[in-house]
């Protein structure tokens, strides 16, 4: 039997993690993602786990490279300034292909920026934030339902994969309270005999390393890891669409500004205005070919966003420049209304000599 | 009927080293393997490597290992060991690592009495990166980044881990000891000894920090780095045992 209970975004992760088998976090706290740490404060030691507060992000995130070299599954969450912090240590979770996962609760920035939610993450989640050629495989939820589904999921493709996972969030959906089921979330479980767990009966050392002072060798690791990365590529793509069929404008938006987004995609379609939704749901890997695919047949594009637009790059990439991408954003912890996309949508079919 | 009476630890692979002549990390290397032999726990130790010369120390070492960002070990060491409580989880560290970049972590471990053992040698400069400055160089000492000598005025006095670590409640032994002569190897072993067993008893964090030479970074021969070492360092980084507590059991 299905049962729902009402809780905060920042719980639900906590929640899903602890039954996707989590019984490490290490974290420091920051808004909006308090909610987390105090969580799996309140609830590790229920289940036998492991909380620990760390002295700071960096600390924290190296606490994770450790345990999740170590065989566990691990996880640590953040906001913004917080993540800027850990990028040293996920480089290096990357590099010794380690499974774990990283919450980052965004706020506005640069710099402290503010407290209320925001976007302005995406090009530092997506394309690096650390040294080196790696990826972190990000998932954006929008909705409390979402943020447990994708956690027990990020859990999963970390250890499949061995990769670090990202959940990009924002304080809009960390502080959001709705219903959300944790039944029938499957939970995969994968052996790690690479993992240091002391020799024991094995004849050979498990090492964690990530220094290659060989530059052939160093080669030979980038090379193995863009490998995973185009397997990523091709089979962990996720997305969602509405009314894209016969939509002369797609609106493209991932996590809090997607609801936004729909909102406002109702408003149009009640008056008449062809326009569809087009989510992403990994943002790295991002569903390129099926955002290509769905706005084969609009005349525009309309990319909304927390942030100045840093997205509308890798909408443009998608579908190689062939039509008119517009931006509409917020920044600095600003939310827009359904009626200020709708404004925009109007716009730009003002400008086709449309409606 | 013959008996050996002196052969490479266990705990130790069977390859040659990348330490310059003169470099006391392989003799340090040499203390903890033996440690780990004779306390019988090769099958279980987990050990934290550093960045700097003793980067590739997890390539010596026969055990199960990971290699840490510059500093961070202690965080590292906390992860694994709150993973796997009855395994023996050690980190080996320099003072630019240790003292510098990696400052926090340490003090922070040793604060929440995390259950493991540091091996921390002091050679008084960054070796790996080509000898500059580190927060333990000496006053007046010259060194890459301190080129008209180590300023007092700008560069402040030498960092005396050790008893800054031993003010600490959850640090529960923290010795300083020397490979310089056979007396202090003597001494030195004992000391890793007894950090390795706080730890298997579970009392709380344990530190040996080892002075040691960096000939090659110093200028010096071999011999003249350790003349070197006993009249400029051992007055400023004086040997003992700074805390040794028994733990409640
Ligand atoms: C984040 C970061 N900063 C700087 C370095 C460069 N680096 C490598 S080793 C080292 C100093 C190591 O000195 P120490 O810890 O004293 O060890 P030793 O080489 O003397 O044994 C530095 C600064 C690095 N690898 N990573
Ligand atoms: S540079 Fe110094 S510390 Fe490094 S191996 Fe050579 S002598 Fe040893």
């Amino acid at each position: 039997m299905s049962e729902k209970v009402l809780m905060k975004g920042n719980e639900a992760i906590g929640e899903a993690a602890v039954i996707a088998g989590c019984r490490y976090y290490f974290g420091y706290p920051i808004t909006p993602q308090s909610e987390l740490i105090e969580y799996m404060a309140k609830r590790l030691p229920q289940v036998q786990g492991v909380f620990l507060q760390a002295e700071s992000e960096i600390a924290a995130i190296n606490m994770v490279y450790g345990a999740a070299g170590a065989g566990a599954r691990v996880m640590t969450s953040s906001s913004s300034p917080g993540v800027s912090l850990k990028q040293e240590g996920i480089s290096y979770i990357a590099a010794g292909e380690l499974p774990c996962v990283i919450v980052n609760i965004m706020r506005g920035g640069p710099g402290l920026g503010g407290i209320q939610p925001g976007q302005g993450d995406y090009f530092q989640a997506t394309k690096g934030g650390g040294h080196g050629d790696y990826h972190c495989i990000v998932v954006a939820p929008n909705s409390v339902q979402e943020m447990a589904e994708l956690t027990v999921h990020a859990f999963n493709i970390a250890d499949q994969y061995r990769n670090p996972v990202m959940i990009l969030g924002d304080g809009a959906l960390g502080q959001m309270m709705e219903p959300v089921d944790f039944h029938d979330l499957p939970v995969i479980p994968v052996e790690k005999p690479w993992a240091t767990t002391g020799m024991g009966e094995r004849e050979q050392p498990n090492q964690i390393d990530t220094l290659r002072l060989n530059p052939e060798k160093l080669e030979e690791v980038n090379n193995t890891l863009q490998k995973k990365y185009a397997l990523l590529q091709e089979r962990e793509v996720r997305w969602e669409e509405t009314f894209t069929a016969d939509a002369e404008l797609v609106l493209v938006a991932y996590g809090i500004s997607s609801r936004i987004a729909y909102s406002a995609m109702e408003l149009a379609r009640e008056k008449g205005y062809k326009v569809g939704l087009f989510r992403p749901i990994t943002l790295w890997p991002f569903p390129k070919a099926a955002l290509e695919k769905a706005v084969d047949k609009a005349a525009a594009v309309l990319t909304l966003e927390l942030s100045a637009g840093q997205m509308v790059e890798d909408v443009n990439l998608a579908i190689r420049c062939s039509k008119p991408v517009h931006f509409y954003g917020r920044t600095g912890g600003m939310m827009m209304s359904p009626q200020d996309v709708f404004d925009q949508i109007v716009k730009i079919f003002a400008t086709k000599g449309g409606k | 009927m013959a008996e050996k009476l002196f052969a490479r630890p266990q705990s130790l692979v069977d390859v040659s080293s990348h330490y310059c002549p003169g470099c006391q990390h392989g003799i340090i290397h040499r203390l903890v393997a033996e440690v780990i032999d004779e306390l019988g726990i090769q099958k279980k130790t987990i050990g934290v490597v550093p960045v700097g010369c003793s980067v590739l120390a997890d390539q010596y070492f026969n055990i199960d290992s990971q290699q840490a960002a510059h500093g961070r070990a202690p965080a590292v060491a906390t992860g694994i060991k709150r993973v796997h409580p009855e395994n023996v989880v050690f980190t080996y560290q320099g003072d630019g690592d240790i003292a510098a970049i990696g400052m926090a972590e340490v003090v922070h471990a040793a604060a929440r009495g995390e259950k493991i053992t540091t091996i921390f040698v002091n050679n008084a400069i960054y070796g790996m990166t080509g000898g500059q400055m580190a927060p333990t160089t000496l006053v007046n000492q010259v060194t890459a980044t301190s080129p008209y000598g180590r300023q007092l005025s700008s560069a402040g006095s030498p960092i005396r881990l050790s008893e800054l670590l031993a003010t600490l409640d959850g640090a529960k032994y923290i010795a300083r000891v020397s490979v310089n002569d056979p007396a202090n190897m003597t001494k030195a072993k004992k000391a890793i000894k007894t950090a390795f067993e706080v730890q298997i008893r579970g009392e709380g964090f344990a530190l040996v920090e080892v002075v040691a030479t960096c000939p090659t970074n110093w200028g010096k021969s071999p011999v003249e780095a350790k003349k070197w070492l006993k009249e400029n360092m051992l007055p400023q980084f004086p040997l003992g045992v700074y805390k040794n507590i028994e733990g409640v059991q």
